[in-house]
């Protein structure tokens, strides 16, 4: 086995005291980075990255200190988005839908712990898949043209129905709302600003960052200001009890089929240059949703709805990293930022990257090995003193979650522009969430939209106009049948569980969002 | 707790003591910065990091450059921002490069002109490529230009930049100059960087992609792209010397994408002689050169006035491009 034989050689590279100290440093940072909302992990890597630069590490040293905060900030998004449902970056977005929810009925720790396991294993595994499979995943990227994105797209937002909401109006308009605003900006396919009102600032479109921020963080903190004093700010104050801070076998033991399909899903999603984490993290949920939510109970704390998005998200951030390595495209913001990296530090990613500098590609691979490890183990303790957070009284957390929102923001910009963007969202935020709008198919729609509209237009222009294209291939075709049955099934299905779904529509409309 | 805040506590931790500054001139800047108008990845956040990092070993800044980045608006953002409220600031160099020309050009920074900065001086040049897949029949780029002549819907060429950006405009002057009648019909499709426009050219999306030289070399290496032509005006030294340019095929296309620094407007002259002469010792310097080689950048080797010069040459070139084919009236 050469591929097993290169990576001991990694293992041996990377197993220097200097470099076990650097990855314990940026699992530790990348995990502060990635549960601050606003700050994600390709802030997180950028900020590293005159760290590395200055202490004069050498290529594999800067690779493992880099990665570590990557994969650090992967972990650390799911604290957030459950202990206080706002999502730390845009992956974990999806699991506030589980996470928060299990927060207020008191299983904070079991939520963090068991996403810290899920985390793992996502990530594990896709570490896996990444020493077997880059050679030839890469073909598996090449076969997706803009056509097979754009149903891969479509097929995101059909399976949408029901993710976070009772009301499917409602969640079709909060989609559509998310599509109109990644309108905004100048369209590359012509070259002409859209909705941009003259306003240089809006030609590169919203940043889907100030968005997130807003929508969830400030809203909450409006919403608090609204309830302040009243008995009715037990909508944004947590039970003060922790619950118990490992996860039962029988859940993780429920969770693992789960994990597996998602982990594969994710991964996919991450290989795909045009997809991401975002991507896998939402798939993941919302499939998962389709096949064991029998029950109705995801979107009410089912330790599933925690565990799908996490593994999914933290396989795709490995996923991601083979179109950068083996083809030098970034697959994810957080992957063009270390591609830019490399490039400095004269390493060029690309079909020769393996066997040109297999020092640096199998010292990387093992690094995140030993990373994910440290993350878990640093991970798990860690719930205990997380979980904390929920105690802090709302009236001294809310100025704190206000405080960072606005430094994250202006940190990563530099704009006050973008601040007053956030808090236009925060104010629509708040508005939607009165009208018991959900705020996850916003956010979807404004991160997948351009995407998908984009290669709608690439694949239409490719065949002058011929909208057949977006049919096909086999490929495209199978997407479309697994998004129609994605769409139409429940909607046949849906009768039978509606009686069901009354039940308990009160109780979760008074918990999503 | 920003990003410069940080950066800023980072240095001064590792630092404790600045080197002195070597420079034996009337200005220093305190903190030198660079402003970066994008996302950390791209080729101006490259050209800040790369560049401050060596103008600091090379002991030509006092001490860390801080690399901000200000994205916006393709540029734009950072360029109102200099104009408007850092006019006068001397420690700031901003990065720029033949699409921040390009932008100004086409009135893409409302309100905005070139002479409202100090233009300090280039860094390198990166030039243009227009490549097939390995497994294509076109052989060289007057064959793809007879492809568009004959049937311009036959051909999808992709690149990195916007539809009217440089990557699109390179192409065009290639066809421009082997005779396409109706330039505006050639077929040209926008993605989100090179590396997804090569991506699909091997997936077969495509048939010719148009990028810089830089975000081709790993696939030109591998032997899965193979590069037409060089859009230079002569052949490119060392490894990219077997590379055909596309004036010796008969096409009289040139297309570099520079990269260099331009300065606040109304930056003292000490400030701004203290930096030109800084872009050019960095430029001179072994370190530099060793740079340019990895990262595929020719020689562009103009500072000052000269670069002030090149720059308003280029941008009056690009408008009348831009007029022809009607992405400005």
């Amino acid at each position: 086995m050469d591929t097993l034989a290169s990576l001991a050689d990694g293992f041996a590279v990377a197993l220097t005291w200097q470099n076990i100290a650097l990855a314990l440093m940026g699992c530790f940072l990348g995990t502060i980075m990635g549960a601050l909302p606003g700050l994600g992990p390709s802030n997180g890597v950028a900020i590293l990255i005159p760290l590395a630069f200055t202490l004069g590490l050498g290529a594999t040293p800067s690779l493992i200190l880099l990665t570590s905060v990557y994969y650090g900030a992967m972990y650390g998004g799911r604290i957030s988005s459950i202990l206080l449902n706002i999502p730390g970056d845009e992956p974990a977005m999806m699991t506030c839908l589980d996470g928060h929810p299990m927060a207020r009925q008191g299983r904070a720790g079991e939520a963090l712990a068991l996403s810290g396991v899920a985390s793992f294993v996502g990530a594990f595994f896709a570490t896996w898949g990444l020493v077997f499979l880059a050679p030839q995943l890469v073909k598996v990227a090449l076969l997706f043209g803009p056509a097979e994105y754009f149903a891969l797209f479509a097929l995101a937002f059909m399976t949408l129905g029901g993710v976070s909401s009772t009301n499917q109006a409602k969640s079709a308009f909060a989609a559509a709302l998310g599509l109109g605003l990644a309108m905004v900006g100048v369209d590359t396919q012509t070259g002409v600003p859209r909705f941009t009102f003259g306003e240089v600032h809006l030609y590169d479109g919203i940043d889907f960052l100030v968005a997130i921020v807003g929508l969830f963080a400030l809203s909450e903190v409006f919403i608090f200001l609204e309830h302040r004093g009243t008995d009715k700010d037990a909508s944004t104050a947590p039970r003060l009890d922790i619950g118990r801070i490992t996860p039962s076998l029988a859940m993780l033991k429920k969770c693992t089929p789960t994990m597996m399909r998602t982990t594969v899903l994710g991964f996919i999603a991450g290989v795909l240059p045009g997809a991401g984490a975002s991507l896998g993290s939402f798939i993941s949920y919302s499939m998962e949703k389709k096949l064991v939510d029998k029950d109705n109970t995801f979107g009410t704390g089912d330790p599933r709805g925690v565990a799908a998005p996490e593994a999914g998200n933290n396989a795709a951030a490995g996923g991601a990293l083979v179109p950068m390595l083996a083809l030098g495209v970034p697959g994810s913001g957080t992957t063009a930022v270390l591609l830019a990296v490399l490039l400095s530090l004269n390493i060029t990613p690309g079909p020769l990257l393996f066997t040109q500098n297999p020092d640096v590609v199998w010292g990387l691979i093992a690094a995140l090995f030993i990373g994910n490890i440290m993350l878990l183990a640093m991970n798990i303790p860690m719930v205990g003193l997380f979980v904390r957070v929920l105690m802090v009284p709302p009236r001294i957390l809310m100025p704190v979650v206000a405080m960072v929102s606005f430094v994250g923001i202006y940190g990563i910009s530099g704009s006050s522009f973008d601040l007053m963007v956030m808090i236009a969202f925060g104010v629509a935020g708040w508005v939607l969430r009165k009208l018991d709008v959900p705020l996850v198919p916003v956010i979807l729609g404004t991160l997948l939209g351009n995407a998908m509209e984009v290669n709608m237009r690439r694949a239409v222009t490719i065949a002058d106009g011929d909208y057949s294209v977006l049919i096909g291939s086999w490929l495209t075709l199978g997407l479309w049948a697994v998004a129609i049955i994605g769409f139409v099934l429940p909607i046949f299905v849906g009768g039978v569980v509606k009686a069901r779904m009354r039940g308990a529509a009160e109780r979760e409309a008074s918990i999503t969002d | 707790m920003t990003i410069t805040f940080r950066r800023g506590l980072i240095a001064a931790a590792l630092l404790g003591t600045a080197p002195a500054a070597l420079m034996a001139q009337g200005f220093t800047p305190e903190n030198p910065e660079c402003i970066a108008p994008a996302n950390p990845g791209g080729g101006w956040d490259f050209t800040c990091r790369q560049a401050g990092k060596t103008m600091q070993d090379l002991d030509l800044i006092p001490s860390t450059m801080q690399v901000v980045n200000l994205a916006g608006g393709g540029g734009g953002v950072a360029f109102a921002e200099v104009v408007n409220k850092r006019a006068d600031d001397n420690d700031l160099i901003v990065a720029a490069s033949s699409a921040t020309a390009t932008r100004l050009a086409q009135n893409a920074y409302p309100g905005n002109s070139m002479d409202q900065v100090r233009w300090l001086g280039a860094l390198g040049a990166d030039y243009g490529v227009i490549a097939v897949a390995a497994d294509s029949e076109v052989q060289d780029l007057p064959a793809l230009m007879e492809m568009i002549k004959e049937d311009p819907t036959s051909v999808s060429i992709g690149g990195g930049s916007a539809v009217g950006g440089w990557d699109h405009l390179k192409v065009l002057i290639a066809a421009q100059e082997a005779g396409v009648e109706d330039v505006r019909k050639v077929k040209y499709i926008a993605f989100d960087g090179g590396g997804e426009a090569v991506t699909q050219l091997l997936g077969g999306s495509l048939q010719a992609f148009t990028g810089d030289l830089s975000e081709s070399t790993g696939f030109v290496d591998s032997g899965d792209i193979r590069v037409l032509a060089v859009l230079a005006p002569e052949r490119l030294e060392g490894e990219f010397s077997d590379i055909p340019t596309a004036k010796e095929q008969g096409i009289d296309a040139v297309g570099a994408n520079w990269r260099g620094f331009y300065g606040p407007g109304e930056m003292s002259d000490e400030a701004y002689d203290y930096w030109v002469s800084a872009i050019e010792q960095l430029y001179d310097s072994e370190e530099w050169k060793a740079v340019m080689e990895q990262n595929g950048l020719a020689p562009l080797d103009l500072q000052g006035d000269e670069f002030e010069s090149f720059v308003s040459e280029s941008v009056s070139s690009i408008t009348d491009l831009s007029k022809e084919i009607g992405i400005i009236q």
